[in-house]
């Protein structure tokens, strides 16, 4: 556990020593999900219905952009060797940069999703559900984000990689994600998205950490 | 390729020993069969041509990487065995420094000891980066440190990091004369106070009872 806390404080210090990187990926967030009304025009009804999706996509977008960074700094300047040689087990160290990472690229955009939603003309209801698939979900993108970063450490293009390999599973979040917001303002009942959402959060949480650890431990062999 | 060492330890002494190890990279063939011991107070000097396979052992004896056949002990038990036991243990400097750079070179120390899971306060870590020249850049990002500035950094964690077993690849790269002697004492004390080195370096190494293993 203490390792866990010692590896995301480290990790939260580092980005506040680099703070261009996390100002990247939300500026990215913001400008995008702005781009939409801009472009699309004062149509609220259209806005409204494509909201969900867009502000969902443009999270999974700009959590990748910090993704790639999550091991292969520390890979490439021999720190996570020197991780892999603490006395600390190797799953509580992937752990905590998960964390890190959450904190740092999906946190923010929960906080910010209710400014953004206004922009769509969602209403409070729409705005809270929005919210809250996105602190459900956003953990699951960091977690699974991780095994691509974990599993693409030492290769060339490692970041266009990574991308191609996570996109596609982050489909299912992006799916029950956007589909509660739609399913709330359209006035059905979103539970069943959020029943989905949480289960797929847990599992990741069961299962991801050992995967990445194992793939973290073959890239520094 | 043997090198035996008699071993002096008494029972409860700590003893590094590699047993038989081969290690194949690529296609190639880098040694097999390379037995040795060491225990308490021992310093074992690894040398040969470049790409002889001298990272590559040090990187087997860490356990970072598996050998193709034979095993590595530390005080009687296999290091795969006992990961964080060993871990606890070793200290293991390669040829990257993995200070970070945006870090200072105090909080670089404080980090790694919270990692090592070992208590670091702050004097005592000052107190090391005093110690090797540091005094007045403590502060400064390691970015703004020279190499040999940093390898310095690296021997003031050698200092805090209370480890019995040192793994140093290249220990004395880039280090000026007075730094070389610096280190040359500090891992003399470490061989005084029962510890154990394994150094790799293409330099003649200005330490009692040094034992050399040719590659």
């Amino acid at each position: 556990m203490s390792a866990l806390l010692a590896v995301i404080r480290r990790d939260l210090l580092l980005v506040a020593r680099r703070k261009s990187e996390v100002l990247t990926a939300l500026f990215f967030f913001v400008v995008v999900t702005s781009l939409f009304p801009l472009g699309i025009g004062a149509d609220a009804a259209l806005l409204r219905k494509i909201a969900p999706g867009v502000i969902w996509v443009a999270a999974l977008l700009s959590t990748l952009l910090g993704l790639h960074r999550m091991f292969a700094v520390d890979y490439a300047d021999g720190a996570l060797e020197q991780m892999a040689l603490s006395p600390q087990p190797m799953v509580m160290i992937v752990a905590g940069k998960i964390v890190a990472h959450w904190i740092v690229c999906g946190l923010p955009l929960v906080i910010l999703a209710p400014i953004i939603g206004i922009q769509f003309d969602l209403d409070k209801s729409s705005l809270f559900v929005l919210m809250g698939t996105l602190l459900l979900g956003t953990p699951v993108l960091s977690l699974l984000g991780s095994i691509g970063a974990a599993l693409t450490l030492g290769v060339r293009g490692g970041s266009l990689l990574v991308s191609l390999l996570i996109l596609p599973l982050y489909t299912p979040v992006l799916i029950f994600g956007a589909g509660a917001v739609y399913a709330n303002s359209v006035g059905l009942d979103a539970s069943g998205h959020f029943s989905l959402l949480g289960a797929i959060f847990i599992l990741a949480l069961a299962f991801v950490p050992w995967v990445s650890a194992s793939a973290v431990k073959i890239a520094i062999e | 390729m043997t090198a035996h060492f008699s071993s002096t330890s008494s029972n409860n002494s700590l003893t590094l020993q590699a047993q038989d190890l081969a290690c194949v990279r690529g296609e190639r063939k880098l040694f097999s069969n390379l037995s040795f011991g060491l225990s308490s107070g021992d310093c074992l000097h690894v040398r040969g041509e470049n790409g002889v396979g001298k990272t590559s052992l040090l990187r087997l004896l860490t356990g970072l990487s598996k050998p193709e056949a034979g095993q590595v002990l530390w005080s009687q038990k296999s290091i795969s065995k006992q990961a964080d036991l060993y871990h606890r243990d070793l200290l293991f400097l390669g040829h990257r420094d993995a200070l970070k750079e945006e870090l200072t070179a105090l909080e670089n120390l404080q980090t790694y000891a919270e990692l090592d899971g070992i208590s670091l306060p702050a004097e005592k870590a000052l107190a090391a980066l005093w110690r090797f020249g540091l005094r007045g850049r403590e502060n400064l990002p390691v970015n703004c440190l020279s190499a040999g500035q940093k390898r310095r950094v690296l021997m003031a964690r050698m200092l805090t990091r209370q480890a019995k077993l040192w793994i140093l690849d290249e220990p004395f790269n880039a280090l000026d004369v007075n730094a070389v002697a610096q280190l040359e004492e500090l891992i003399a004390e470490h061989l005084a106070s029962g510890g154990l080195v394994v150094l790799t370096s293409h330099q003649a190494v200005g330490i009692p009872n040094v034992r050399v293993l040719d590659l």
